[in-house]
């Protein structure tokens, strides 16, 4: 059977297009609030440094930013090509390229927390 | 193949003016640009968080520029549109079948309404902003 890796593309798109859904917009309330100087008590130093230090928070924001990366570097693909960019080797190369690297530096950035 | 196949003529950069429905479309794709964008600005903070106090409050002193102040009600905007969307579209992308029957539509997406609700309330109670 010939291999293909559109389910593994596909898995984070569903799974990140429910989570991204269901997320992003009380996640980006949380820093509209913050940038407006009214910082929520989670987003304090002290505190976020506390959740992401433990083993559940750490799951948490890697499983965000995972899912997210992922699905909208699949997405951001498509959406490229629907605007005309033809190119669509490349453009797959350039998205998932940032996905890997990002997924890969959160992991970094959480190991040393 | 004919000697005058017949060829229609679409733009590839500007084929979706010809339609409201086309117009949705791309409206719902550029809402992954915002999304992109700002889940980079998440990794940044996580990378700021990492990096200890000093570094971290200089990235909130960063949220606080206009410019990030105008992204962020933008991303806002685009990211409710992106959650709306999927939400109602998710029946067709998730049939529920019961016995010879299909879950009502509004079950299912209204199912994610009140999900999506219920934990938008938990995380910002959880965030301490009430």
């Amino acid at each position: 059977m010939a291999k293909s890796n559109k389910p593994i593309i596909w898995g984070t798109f569903a799974a990140g297009g429910e989570l991204v859904s269901l997320v992003t917009p009380v996640l980006i309330l949380l820093t509209l609030l913050a940038a407006t100087g009214h910082v929520p008590d989670a987003l304090s130093y002290a505190k976020l440094h506390a959740f992401a230090a433990g083993w559940f928070g750490k799951l948490v924001i890697f499983v965000i930013l995972f899912l997210s990366l992922w699905s909208q570097a699949h997405r951001l693909r498509i959406t490229c090509f629907d605007f005309g960019m033809r190119a669509d080797g490349v453009v797959a190369v350039v998205f998932y390229l940032i996905a890997t690297v990002g997924s890969l530096a959160s992991l970094m950035y959480l190991a040393r927390i | 193949m004919s000697r005058r196949p017949y060829v229609r003529e679409v733009s590839p950069t500007s084929w979706y003016f010809r339609m409201p429905r086309y117009m949705r479309y791309m409206a719902r794709e550029v809402t992954s640009v915002f999304i992109g964008i700002y889940t980079v600005i998440l990794l940044v903070g996580l990378a700021r968080l990492s990096d200890g106090d000093l570094a971290y409050q200089g990235y909130l002193a960063a949220l606080r520029q206009p410019s990030s102040i105008v992204f962020h009600v933008l991303a806002l905007a685009f990211s409710l549109y992106n959650s709306f969307t999927w939400f109602n579209v998710a029946p067709k992308a998730l049939p529920i079948q019961i016995g010879e029957e299909f879950m009502p539509d509004s079950v299912v997406a209204g199912g994610h309404y009140v999900v999506w609700v219920a934990l938008s309330l938990f995380i910002l109670f959880w965030a301490g902003v009430f």
